[in-house]
């Protein structure tokens, strides 16, 4: 961790100070997005940016998710830096077209004449009763389109370090923050108290510039008998469920998805000989799939067991039964049992 | 479910005036003379203006004077420049198309019938305003002299190709001629277009942005997105929407051209719209200066929709004798562009028949230097592509360990199809 002074954040106030450092160092960068201005945001995730840095920096948009994103393509084709904000993940597929065939290839069909340093922000995630949209996890959507990377933070100091990365990066970044732990982390048991951020050692965020690099995974726990695969909200329920069993597990904490750091995941797979993959995701085509073939492929002479998957079900996330969906404590107890089985 | 004392519901499916075997009907087209529309300041008000998004600004006249309050008067050395640079367009064109043909390469696409659309306005744009063009503005890149050889490349895909052969043909990118990559994924330039414009005003610059699509594609989201952006932050823009009568084989019935004009998607948004005479270059220049001008002096954005008619197939892989009638190209009544600019010229006595010939002679010379050039850079199929390596290159900026893996694969395979040294392209 850099000397810098450091402050107990929660995730929002973590992603706020990062565009607010991004937007004193760089003046090309630009954030925009439906209620991001005046009002910042209705996580408050932009507060204040508006009146510290002026309304042509900082706007409101109409809502077209398909404009916010054609027109940051544009401002990146310029020579600026946006950050767009799409309000909810569940809401960024009329944008699909404009980052999948134009933000997510201009680098290439313009042989690099047109980089696009766009970082997209987007809560994502379930566990906060918004019903089937505004509780989704499209990662693997994105995780599929080659030029662009895809990042997740699971802690408050991580969101900063990860999203000043990414605003850096100069390729289009789409940086989804799980929303169920912006306030605080998750063990999974939605029947138990919520803790706050202050109480967590990574809610001390450290005031200023720092970076931590995209690609690069975090060991958030140390073990030897199994591996576990995880990134977001599940790193917290995973965590909890490995203390709550007693498994010697490594649990690894992804951050980057695309480029994974496949480094991390064949050293600790190739010690445990056992790879359990988690996310919140449906399970179907979900990142989970990739993992789990990567695992596969790389490690499997040193494999105990099948690679085993924890992900919510193929079903839209269910306003009611969002417990019976999300993928808690139980499922993945019961995934552990049969890995570590014989 | 019918209740019998009421008429059952219809369904209207547009079907164009003429199909193929049938006389060209374009008896529902009301073309204004010359020289009667207003021009209006480019301050105004667009709600003061919005006759014009349902009228036609013209300028030429049949007899090839040029009238009226958009008359842009240029003079006669502007002219002659802008119809060499159509001429150029139309050789080009016509030199690429039998490329294709002689199976040099997979695809092109002509404007012929639409030079002065994309000529008329980067005469009106200044060399720095960026465009944002669809597919058939080829005569942008024309008229701001952009090398021709560099253009035959990208159209052969071969070593000298800058976008290192990535891009189906006529997809140009050319950055240093402010003309942005083109995509094939239609209107997705407008909303970034905006974008750029809004840059621009952002930063107190004092460049502006233009866009082209065609009518067919008004339809997409995208084009809306982008109305509602610009009209929200009054951004320094010209919005052009290209009518050509047929999105491959749909007539502009099915963009909703049966029931009002493409211009007139301004009004609902409060831009000043402007529809004209797309096969008049001096309508093309006027229209656009005046959109210039209100961009550049903050008010805002205006769409142009250019009435014109695409003289012929889509691309290379269309065959318009399949859906339209044969008759229509020849009877288009707003004539062609390059013939009516030229008898403007002569009818000012700046220009003449012999000359004329004369510099279409040196233009189809010209283009068949150039051709002949790009071509020892190597034609689409003839193994003087891009190394192989260059697959993977700027995928992102820094090459990611799975696209070296996959680099490695593909190099392997390679290996496998020439396996001694020297043999096969690398």
């Amino acid at each position: 961790m850099p000397d810098a002074p450091a402050t107990n954040m929660n995730m929002i106030e973590a992603i706020n100070d990062a565009l607010s450092v991004a937007m004193e160092r760089d003046l090309d960068v630009t954030v925009l997005g439906e209620d991001v201005g005046y009002f910042g945001g209705v996580f408050r995730a932009t507060a204040g940016l508006q009146k510290t840095y002026g309304k042509t920096r900082v706007f409101d948009t109409p809502i077209t998710e398909c404009g916010i994103v054609g027109v940051a393509v544009g401002m990146a084709a310029y020579g600026l830096r946006p950050v767009p904000e799409i309000q909810f993940a569940d809401y960024i597929y009329p944008a699909l077209d404009q980052l999948v065939s134009e933000a997510a290839r201009l680098r290439y069909r313009s042989a690099g004449e047109f980089p696009m340093p766009i970082t997209v922000r987007s809560p994502f995630g379930g566990g906060i009763f918004g019903g089937q949209t505004h509780s989704q996890s499209p990662e693997a959507i994105f995780t599929h389109v080659c030029g662009l990377k895809t990042v997740i933070p699971s802690t408050p100091y991580d969101a900063k370090g990860l999203l000043l990365a990414a605003i850096e990066d100069n390729d289009p970044v789409i940086f989804f923050e799980p929303k169920r732990i912006y306030n605080g982390p998750f063990d999974g048991h939605y029947d138990r108290p919520v803790q706050p951020w202050a109480k967590h050692p990574a809610s001390l965020v450290p005031s200023g510039h720092y970076t931590i690099p995209l690609g690069k995974a975090a060991l958030v726990r140390e073990g030897q008998d199994l591996t576990v695969l995880a990134y977001g909200t599940m790193v917290h329920v995973a965590l909890s469920v490995v203390e709550e069993l007693g498994v010697d597990a490594d649990v690894v904490d992804l951050r980057t998805l695309m480029p994974l750091d496949i480094e991390t995941i064949e050293s600790s797979v190739k010690k445990t000989g056992r790879c359990l993959v988690i996310h919140e995701a449906t399970r179907t085509g979900g990142f989970g799939a990739e993992l789990s073939a990567l695992v596969q492929e790389r490690c499997f002479y040193y494999l105990e067991a099948p690679v085993e998957r924890v992900t919510g079900f193929d079903t839209p996330y269910p306003h009611s039964l969002e417990w019976a969906y999300f993928p808690g404590p139980i499922r993945i107890g019961m995934a552990i049992e049969k890995v570590m089985k014989d | 479910m019918s209740r019998s004392n009421l008429p059952p519901l219809r369904l209207h499916v547009p079907e164009p005036p003429a199909r193929p075997g049938e006389e060209a009907d374009f008896s529902h087209i009301d073309i204004l003379p010359a020289g009667v529309t207003p021009r209006p300041d480019s301050a105004a008000d667009s709600a003061t203006m919005r006759d014009l998004a349902y009228g036609l600004v013209r300028v030429l006249d049949d007899e090839g004077n040029a009238v009226g309050p958009w008359n842009p008067r240029l003079s006669p050395d502007v002219l002659r420049r802008m119809l060499r640079a159509m001429a150029l367009t139309r050789a080009f064109d016509d030199r690429m198309f039998r490329a294709q043909r002689q199976g040099k390469t997979s695809f092109y696409m002509k404007s012929l019938g639409e030079e002065a659309v994309s000529i008329g306005a980067a005469f009106a744009l200044q060399r720095d305003d960026m465009c944002f063009p669809s597919y058939r503005q080829q005569g942008i890149l024309i008229a701001r002299d952009w090398d021709l050889v560099d253009m035959m490349n990208q159209i052969y895909s071969n070593k000298g190709d800058r976008l290192k052969g990535r891009q189906l043909p006529i997809m140009y990118s050319a950055k240093d001629a402010s003309f942005f990559s083109i995509s094939g994924n239609l209107t997705t330039q407008v909303p970034q277009a905006v974008g750029w414009a809004m840059a621009s005003a952002a930063r107190g610059d004092t460049r502006i942005a233009a866009s082209w699509c065609g009518e067919g594609s008004t339809a997409e989201g995208d084009f809306h997105a982008a109305l509602t952006f610009a009209t929200v932050y009054r951004a320094p823009v010209v919005l052009n929407v290209v009518n050509n009568q047929w999105a491959i084989s749909s007539f502009a019935g099915f963009a909703g051209a049966e029931s009002t004009t493409f211009a007139a998607r301004a009004v609902g948004y409060g831009i000043a719209g402007l529809r004209i005479d797309g096969n008049d270059a001096l309508a093309v220049y006027a229209a656009t200066a005046w959109a210039a001008e209100r961009a550049r002096t903050n008010h805002g954005p205006t769409l142009i929709e250019h009435f014109t008619y695409r003289a012929e197939g889509h691309s290379t892989s269309d065959d318009p004798s399949a859906y339209r009638s044969s008759e229509e190209r020849s009877k288009w009544p707003l004539g062609d562009p390059v013939a009516r600019l030229k008898a403007h010229l002569i009818a000012i006595g700046e220009w003449d028949e012999a000359r004329h010939a004369a510099q279409d002679l040196e233009l189809a010379e010209q283009v068949k230097a150039a051709a002949k050039a790009a071509e020892k850079n190597g034609i689409l199929g003839h193994g003087m592509h891009q190394p192989f390596a260059t697959m993977f290159e700027d995928v992102f900026e820094d090459m990611p360990w799975h696209l070296k893996e996959q680099s490695a694969q593909m190099m392997s395979e390679r290996m496998r199809k020439w396996p001694k040294p020297g043999e096969g392209p690398r």
